[in-house]
């Protein structure tokens, strides 16, 4: 598998061609995930929101995020695709996919993946509503920002 | 010279995504005493840093020719 598995792209992300990387006559299984943009979180109207990323950096922790998912699933295939730049709403701004040999491991590493995305990957999304706009943190994720960045050799939270 | 870079909210508030700055041998920790007083940047009190794209620690040493990243709390997905 020489093709890029991890990318960060502006274009809109085909979820075929992200499935397609992870196919593998080994896998019975491909947990296919799309992260979408959502109109409405907590009665407030997002027109759109704008993605940022440290594209050079993403990429690598995308390809952090593998190393993980490899000792907790040695038999899992990983493939991400980040979308970056205006998307309008239900535009899918994240597909991941993952595929193992029986499907109980695919659902699993596949929730892990996006967990660790919003935890180490360096990309950013502005809000966009009718009274104003606002990049949105961790503050409205829950995530322990500064627990989320593990060394390695240390265990997890 | 050392290469900064800011993204998102702290991209805004400096107004420049990239800066250089002069200096060998110093903590990360001074460069972000350096950029509070130059930049004010009220976000880099919450932000991580990474030098060469790898997250790091704000005692770590920042070498000349590296790039050091701030980055604001994360939001992906």
């Amino acid at each position: 598998m020489d093709e890029r598995r991890f990318e960060i792209t502006d274009q809109p992300i085909s979820v075929e061609e992200v499935t397609r990387k992870v196919t593998r006559r080994e896998c019975g299984a491909i947990a296919t995930f799309i992260g979408t943009v959502r109109e409405l979180t907590e009665g407030k109207r997002t027109l759109k929101l704008e993605y940022e990323a440290y594209k050079p950096m993403a990429v690598k922790m995308f390809a952090e995020i593998e190393r993980e998912v490899k000792e907790k699933w040695p038999d899992a295939a990983l493939a991400i695709t980040h979308r970056i730049g205006v998307l309008e709403i239900s535009d899918a701004a994240v597909v991941i996919a993952v595929s193992t040999p029986h499907r109980k491991a695919a659902y699993e590493a596949n929730e892990y993946v996006m967990e660790r995305i919003k935890q180490i990957v360096p990309i950013w999304k502005k809000e966009y509503w009718d009274d104003g706009t606002a990049w949105i943190g961790d503050q409205l994720e829950q995530v322990p920002y500064r627990k989320a960045v593990k060394k390695e050799g240390e265990a997890d939270d | 010279m050392i290469k900064v870079l800011l993204f998102a909210k702290l991209q805004e508030e400096a107004g420049v995504h990239e800066i250089e700055l002069e200096g060998s041998g110093r903590t990360v920790q001074s460069v972000k005493e350096q950029l509070v007083q130059e930049y004010r940047l009220p976000s880099l009190e919450t932000s991580m840093a990474a030098i060469n794209e790898e997250f790091v620690k704000e005692e770590d040493i920042v070498s000349p020719g590296d790039t050091v990243a701030f980055i604001p709390p994360i939001s992906g997905g």
